[in-house]
């Protein structure tokens, strides 16, 4: 006789406490801190930054921490407490051309106002494991009295545009508040403004994938990187009751302006065209991946060929988002038995009518419903 | 005799039900214009929620906007309260509400459910709400969000009914046995979410109001009382549900949606409600020699 | 907000409060509502307590504290008066447009003249919801002429004998009923009572 399982509460309290012991790992190791997470693990945090839409190095770095090193679980639990969040308003757009530049570099030019300065990066590392990080080393300390890197370095876009050689980034008519996809659900034609908020918070390796896309001949938009720049900047709230704006912190972000020949039309002559990336943190990845997707989302509108996966601005932008797709892949796990039920009863009827009409013993048949 | 859930301890750092006034108040307008438009989708500006995306979030934004102190609410999943997320959902509600849970039908003022409705007939007064996955009814034949929201508009729902018939055409059978699509209100196609097409009458004509939300695809939709539900079907094959000649192994019940057990390697099987509460119900009203139990006969 | 408050009290107009209890009120005012617009022509009374402006009816003043805010544009005739107007401002913080074409929400209070329905945004073909949701102060509730409804959230037939409607409203709720599913959604309220009358309801008589 067939007795009933119950206990379903008690097993996952039970999953909770090896959960904790799994991340916890071997007692006998110390435990991470969160400043270590914060300090020497930058590039996970600002990726949990820019995912999670919320600007907060120790809280990325305990996410990072209660999800046992699982970024995109670490963006769910970031996202998850911007909800318990109380929203006072809109900052001002930050200005990244007063950025206090840590890295900036453009290919379009050999040299540029103010020059290429490489900054911390990996991009000339040769990428042998260094067997020195096994025991603990001090990072040389950086020589003192560098000058500080001017901030008032003009961007290379702007250059362009001294020209009239790249389109134009015109302010909608009225100037109106951008869209806002943390409270309102994207509809279709989605604004340049939704599709880039939507963007900057996409997984960086899907949108990795379809940028990568585009340069190998699905979508054909030959990019060139403008200029990329990484520092930081202080964001500024307009307040009411005060009548200006003031200082409410200061964050780092990646820029990537990545220009593409655009032909022209009948109204315009040939110019470049933009795509935009921007991310929280050091995310230069993401903000070029981000540049190239932006870019290739335009092509409808500048009249090109718009029929590769990247250009499809539905299928991007509903499936950029890795808590959204992440949800939906795991929720698979929950039980289905129902509906596997229903299906498992129609394919054995379907094959008994098939083949053994007379053989299969079937549990299941169809009762007309009365009208 | 159904069991009360002892609440969970409520944990006052969060807004009752845990959602900010200004996200319960855009929940709640979408909701009314949801009863308003029967079976159409309102799109919502979903919140992520502490469950992931696919976990029910649409559901739990839903409870969240229409809950009060006075509720008693009702969580299953596959039919049974005792499954690992319908005791996660209900946690998180002692947890943010302190509402009183309850396992009993009846005494349910919201009952929250994922791929079934309970067999017990729901009453004029209660609330369903209905976890979503995927909202549109026309998402398998048509991909593009903007592409159905014309279809709807202009009630162009000629392709699912072709797709139904090439699957008589091909199989015999209408292949689709769950989430089965219905015309609500003699206008809007509608998904009813993943319940077995077993389910489906009971949407037709219910006392109860019926929520649905969809949180990761955005949508919430409502059927009122007392309001038509057609599940699709052609003049010469009419929707039909499925039976059983087996009888649940607990209780004998012959009316209600059965579960299949695999007990062994060999493949034995056994039958069992899929509804534990209607089947505990009847088990005790058995021993207590109300009903006579059919499986032991 | 305090230069709302410091302007209110420098014309001499005392601000009257929001919800007694903002958390609880604002969900038992929205099952009121709720109820109203699942069982068309039921009436439902409000329950919450809140200030109520001069011009408003306590049910009015409640639907408006749950439901509108700085997302939602309203509009209500010139004659609502100033209270009014200044209470909704500062608790709702909603923008108030001219034209109910434009409006989310339009609140008719008593003795106001009703905008005709066909000139509330009647919602988009895609998306119907986005119509307005017009809100009514009517004489009665019960002892006017008898309207009998059907359709859904009405098991069969459903009687509302509303006195006080604007002129010519149940010819006009005829033909908002053929837009469906564009259309209005009314809300009737009277003192502490609501019933509601979501576009789908049929008037039979």
């Amino acid at each position: 006789m067939y007795v009933a399982v119950k206990g379903g509460e008690r097993a996952i309290l039970n999953s909770y406490r090896m959960l904790d012991d799994y991340r916890r790992g071997d007692r006998g190791v110390p435990e991470l801190g969160l400043d270590q997470i914060r300090e020497q693990m930058p590039l996970a945090v600002s990726r949990v930054m820019a995912e999670g839409s919320l600007y907060d190095p120790q809280l990325a770095a305990l996410a990072l921490k209660q999800a046992a090193g699982d970024v995109i679980e670490a963006v769910f639990l970031l996202r998850a407490y911007r909800t318990t969040l109380s929203r006072y308003g809109y900052t001002q757009p930050i200005d990244t051309g007063r950025m206090r530049l840590q890295r900036r570099i453009s290919s379009t030019f050999k040299d540029i106002p103010g020059g290429q300065i490489l900054g911390p990066t990996y991009d000339y590392t040769q990428r042998l494991l260094d067997f020195s990080l096994l025991a603990q080393r001090e990072a040389d300390a950086l020589p003192a009295g560098e000058e500080a890197l001017d901030s008032a370095m003009s961007r290379v876009t702007d250059l362009l545009a001294q020209d009239d050689l790249i389109d134009a980034e015109p302010v909608p008519e009225g100037d109106p508040e951008p869209f806002d996809l943390t409270r309102q659900p994207l509809d279709f034609p989605a604004s340049r403004a939704a599709r880039l908020q939507n963007l900057a918070r996409a997984d960086e390796g899907f949108l990795l994938s379809m940028g990568y896309s585009t340069q190998r001949g699905y979508g054909n938009t030959h990019p060139f990187a403008a200029e990329i720049r990484y520092g930081a900047l202080e964001v500024e709230m307009h307040i009411e009751e005060l009548g200006f704006a003031v200082t409410v912190g200061e964050i780092e972000v990646t820029e990537c302006q990545m220009v593409s020949q655009f032909a022209g039309s009948a109204e315009e002559g040939p110019k470049f065209t933009r795509g935009y990336g921007l991310t929280f943190g050091y995310g230069e990845r993401k903000s070029m991946s981000m540049a190239l997707v932006d870019r290739a989302l335009k092509a409808g509108d500048l009249g090109e060929r718009a029929d590769s996966p990247a250009n499809d601005h539905e299928f991007v932008l509903y499936h950029s988002d890795n808590v959204e797709a992440s949800g939906f892949v795991q929720h698979l796990k929950l039980p289905h038995y129902v509906d596997f039920q229903a299906n498992l009863e129609l394919l054995r009827r379907m094959r008994a009518e098939r083949g053994e009409p007379e053989a299969a013993q079937n549990e299941l048949m169809d009762e007309a419903v009365s009208p | 005799m159904t069991t009360q859930h002892a609440t969970v301890e409520r944990d006052d750092h969060y807004n009752f039900a845990y959602l900010d006034e200004s996200t319960k108040r855009m929940l709640r307008r979408a909701l009314l214009k949801a009863v308003a438009i029967p079976g159409y989708q309102v799109p919502f500006g979903s919140r992520e929620m502490p469950l992931p995306y696919g976990w029910g979030t649409g559901g739990i934004q839903v409870t969240a906007s229409i809950i009060g102190r006075g509720d008693v609410l009702k969580v299953i999943d596959q039919g049974s309260d005792d499954t690992t997320n319908a005791i996660n959902i209900r946690r998180f509600f002692g947890r943010v509400t302190g509402v009183a849970t309850t396992e009993s039908t009846p005494a349910a003022t919201i009952v929250q459910t994922r791929h079934r409705i309970p067999e017990t007939p729901l009453a004029a007064g209660q609330i369903m709400v209905f976890q979503v996955p995927i909202p549109e009814p026309l998402r398998w034949l048509e991909p593009s969000e903007t592409e159905t929201r014309t279809m709807h508009a202009l009630a162009e729902y000629g392709g699912m009914h072709v797709k139904l018939y090439e699957d008589i055409a091909q199989h015999g059978h209408i292949a689709t046995t769950y989430d089965y699509p219905v015309i609500v209100n003699d206008r809007y196609m509608m998904r009813p979410s993943p319940i077995p097409k077993f389910d489906n009458p009971k949407l037709d004509g219910s006392p109860a109001l019926m929520l649905f939300g969809a949180g990761r695809e955005k949508r919430v939709y409502a059927v009122p009382p007392y309001t038509r539900v057609k599940s699709l079907d052609f003049e010469d094959h009419p929707f039909r549900v499925e039976t059983w000649t087996e009888c649940c192994d607990l209780c004998g019940s012959r009316e209600s949606y059965l579960d299949e057990i695999i007990l062994d390697d060999a493949g034995t099987r056994r039958y069992v409600c899929s509804d534990t509460e209607y089947c505990n119900d009847r088990q005790a009203q058995q021993r207590a020699g109300g009903i006579p139990d059919e499986a032991a006969a | 907000m305090e230069q709302q408050i410091l302007a209110a009290a420098a014309s001499g107009r005392t601000l009257l409060p929001g919800f007694a209890d903002p958390v609880d009120d604002a969900q038992s005012t929205f099952r009121a509502a709720l109820d109203a617009l699942a069982h068309p022509g039921r009436v439902y009374e409000i329950l919450a307590g809140s200030g109520v402006p001069a011009g408003l009816s306590p049910a009015m003043t409640a639907l408006l504290l749950t439901l509108v805010d700085v997302d939602t544009p309203l509009w209500l005739p010139e004659s609502a008066g100033a209270d009014a107007l200044a209470f909704l401002r500062f608790h709702c913080g909603c923008p108030i447009v001219p034209s109910p074409s434009l409006a989310r929400f339009a609140a008719v209070p008593a003795g106001c003249a009703a905008p005709a329905l066909s000139s509330c945004h009647q919602g988009d073909p895609a998306y119907p919801d986005q119509s307005t949701t017009l809100l009514i102060e009517v004489e009665s509730l019960d002892a006017g002429p008898q309207a009998v409804l059907s359709g859904p959230g009405i098991q069969a037939r459903q009687t509302l004998a509303a006195a006080g409607l604007p002129d010519g409203f149940w010819r006009e709720w005829r033909i908002n009923h053929q837009r469906f599913p564009l259309g209005v959604d009314v809300f009737l309220t009277q003192d502490r009572r609501i019933c509601g009358l979501p576009r789908s309801t049929r008037l039979e008589n």
